[in-house]
């Protein structure tokens, strides 16, 4: 194969839903596609922009505050039908923290007001009022992808719906509503976490899975992978890991 | 003179002193910690006792700065002041700072002539209002920081509304009129308002970092910017309403700027020079001054007092070892640090060496996700040699691999290691700057202790 591969990553509000690091992600994308000889083309979508999900081979969004998710909650129910349906189809996504819980069928926040979400993933996001501790830490899941580590901050509760996968099960940290023990959800291709961190750098095994399903999304299910150099990610992914359970057993 | 408050300064005091002889620190906050658990309005039992009342600085950056700043203007002016200068900007070292000049009676020396100027942290400022009842409240900026500790940048903002509703109404505030999150607590205010801004187009940015503030809160249209400096600070207008960035009555012209030292001119002053660099310093530095022109000092006194300050601890000191020039840059925050990386991109040549320090303490922020909002790919080739520390040093050369830096020359997590490293990296004669979190900076100035470089702290500063 001599023709250069290329992806198209929308990412979804990023003036706006960025409050965790959260362009670390899109660095990290970046990084290993170019590592690889992959060109990858970013276009940022805001409120009022032309978006045609089926034009992308990947879709990103980002956490933000509350006052934040009322701002695009709008604009991203009216793209809602159709970002669905190309999810539903296996288009690639990654959605983090309030990214996550617009991706649900709603979101009630701290003084009761009803979000809507989109509904990509069947769940709801409750907040529990503006006196309730938010879950703040480091989360380490086992998935299928191996362990994945990274930072939660958020005051709402996700409840799964039966049958809705989460992303993974919780090692350290609190998850999805502190109960239950899931972490994030995840249909066909799309994931959804509270974990930033940002989460794709020191999840390298992340990043290279949703770039091999877009690739293959577009080009066929023959392509591979070259494996990088990941020293660098490993040692952090474990520094972090290390530091999780040191804070969980002097939490204990 | 109550006995309470009698035996609180005499229990703080006693467990100040032990702390100090035990070589556990400065003991900076226990005095007042201790104190306190006595006698919980210590605070308003001893500040009601300053006859020039008190001012209030804060901010999510430049806190420390600014207040050293206008202490430096007192003292040139010749003013008593009491200054919880170490930066200890709980209640409870604002305590200790009132403590360290009180008699065993409970009396403040020279109270009478004395002015309280205490920096104070974002989300004490309610408390030392209440308790201090100041006469002018200075907010330097805000900033995304420590999201794991404060939550999100509206509970700042709404922590200072709170303080503002209980804030004596005659007050002045003095607000940053680049920062529109500042500039809104203006809206309902009833007393004076003093402005300080930038007014030089040539500070002007194109990629500015990470953006806190992106609507007008009076009504929810986007701010459009003519110019931007840092950040969301700049020349801004609200689209919708058409509230626009306040004219300021301090303001600062033609702004120069070197390694060392900053020079810009200010109505009224004519042109000063402060030995302290980088943008976000002259916007501290029209902060004081602003606070200083509320106080009434003489233009005199505040020129003196600019040319006279300190650096802060950690905040661009200068340090020797072993023949090397180690240039300290604390980094606490996004805004912050790429405040830093926009000094060291406006320096010539392409053979910077930067060791970055990266601790995850509850200090510093125990989530380390801020330093992907941080631009170290503005430095992308020009960066010679490198090093990672602090107890994330693993996470900061992963950040620095994906910005495009050379792998770093090491990666240590122990102080003492890192500054080997650097060390056996380098050679006499070489530039290096060092940039750490706030307890890294803590613990790399212990080292340098340590091996003879520098001062305590709190030997050199009280």
């Amino acid at each position: 194969m001599t023709e250069k591969l290329q992806l198209r990553l929308a990412h979804l509000y990023p003036d706006v839903m960025n409050i965790y690091g959260d362009r670390g992600n899109v660095i990290a994308l970046r990084y290993r596609c170019e590592a690889r000889g992959i060109e990858l083309e970013v276009t940022e979508v805001n409120v009022g922009d032309p978006f045609v999900p089926t034009d992308f081979d990947l879709v990103l969004i980002g956490g933000g505050q509350d006052r934040e998710q009322r701002h695009i909650a709008d604009d991203l129910v009216a793209r809602g039908p159709a970002l669905k349906a190309a999810i539903d189809d296996g288009l690639p996504a990654l959605a983090v923290c309030g990214g996550f819980q617009l991706f649900g069928h709603r979101y009630v926040d701290n003084e009761g007001g009803v979000i809507p979400g989109i509904g990509v993933f069947d769940l709801e996001t409750r907040h529990p009022g503006p006196r309730a501790d938010r879950c703040i830490g480091d989360v380490v899941l086992a998935t299928e992808l191996g362990d994945i580590v990274g930072f939660e901050n958020h005051g709402g509760r996700t409840y799964l719906a039966p049958g809705q996968q989460p992303f993974g099960s919780v090692k350290r940290g609190f998850g999805n509503n502190a109960e239950d023990h899931t972490e994030g959800a995840r249909h066909r291709n799309a994931i959804g976490t509270y974990l930033h961190g940002s989460l794709l750098p020191k999840n390298p095994a992340l990043a290279d899975e949703l770039i091999l399903a877009a690739l293959r999304r577009r080009y066929g299910p023959d392509v591979e992978l070259p494996p990088l150099d990941d020293a660098t990610e490993t040692a952090a992914h474990d520094a972090a890991t290390r530091v999780a359970e040191r804070r969980s057993r002097a939490s204990r | 003179m109550h006995p309470r408050l009698a035996l609180a300064v005499i229990a703080g005091k006693s467990a100040g002193a032990v702390s100090r002889r035990l070589g556990k620190g400065g003991g900076t906050a226990v005095p007042g910690l201790v104190a306190a658990r006595i006698d919980p309005a210590i605070v308003s039992d001893l500040g009601r006792q300053l006859g020039r009342g008190s001012v209030l600085v804060t901010g999510t950056n430049g806190k420390t700065t600014t207040s050293r700043i206008l202490a430096s203007i007192l003292d040139a002016e010749g003013v008593p002041c009491l200054h919880n200068r170490e930066g200890s900007n709980l209640m409870r070292g604002i305590a200790s700072t009132l403590m360290g000049r009180t008699g065993l009676s409970g009396a403040v020396r020279d109270g009478s002539e004395t002015l309280g100027l205490f920096e104070t942290d974002e989300a004490t400022l309610p408390l030392a209002t209440t308790a201090l009842a100041p006469r002018a409240l200075a907010f330097t900026n805000l900033f995304r920081d420590q999201l794991d500790r404060y939550g999100e940048v509206d509970t700042v903002a709404a922590l200072w509304r709170e303080a503002l509703a209980i804030a004596p109404p005659g007050a002045t505030l003095v607000l940053n009129a680049d920062d529109p999150s500042v500039a809104e607590f203006a809206i309902g205010w009833q007393g004076p308002v003093h402005w300080f801004g930038l007014d030089d187009a040539a500070l002007a940015t194109g990629s500015a970092g990470a953006f806190d503030a992106r609507w007008c809160r009076a009504c929810g249209a986007n701010f459009a910017y003519e110019r931007r400096y840092f950040a969301h600070l700049g020349l801004w207008r609200c689209t919708g309403c058409g509230r626009a960035r306040p004219s300021p009555q301090t303001a600062a012209t033609d702004v120069r700027l070197s390694l060392d030292e900053a020079a810009f001119s200010v109505d009224g002053l004519g042109v000063v020079t402060m030995p302290l660099t980088g943008v976000y310093n002259v916007s501290n530095a029209l902060a004081a001054v602003a606070l200083a022109r509320v106080l009434g000092l003489s233009g005199e006194a505040i020129r003196r007092g600019l040319a006279n300050v300190h650096p802060a601890f950690g905040r661009q000191e200068s340090v020797m070892l072993e023949g090397r020039r180690l240039r300290l840059l604390l980094c606490k925050n996004p805004a912050g640090a790429n405040q830093v990386i926009s000094l060291l991109a406006s320096l010539p040549g392409d053979e910077l060496k930067a060791g970055i320090l990266l601790n995850d303490r509850d200090a510093d922020g125990r989530d380390v996700s801020w330093t992907w909002d941080v631009d170290y790919e503005r430095l992308a080739g020009r960066v010679a040699r490198c090093w990672t520390g602090g107890t994330r040093a693993e996470d900061m050369a992963l950040r620095l691999k994906y910005a495009g830096w050379p792998a770093p020359a090491a990666v240590a997590s122990d102080p003492g290691a890192f500054l080997d490293a650097v060390l056996a990296g380098s050679h006499a004669g070489d530039e290096i700057f060092l940039i750490p979190t706030y307890t890294a900076m803590l613990d790399m100035r212990a080292d340098l202790v340590r091996r003879g470089a520098a001062a305590r702290f709190w030997a050199n500063q009280t």
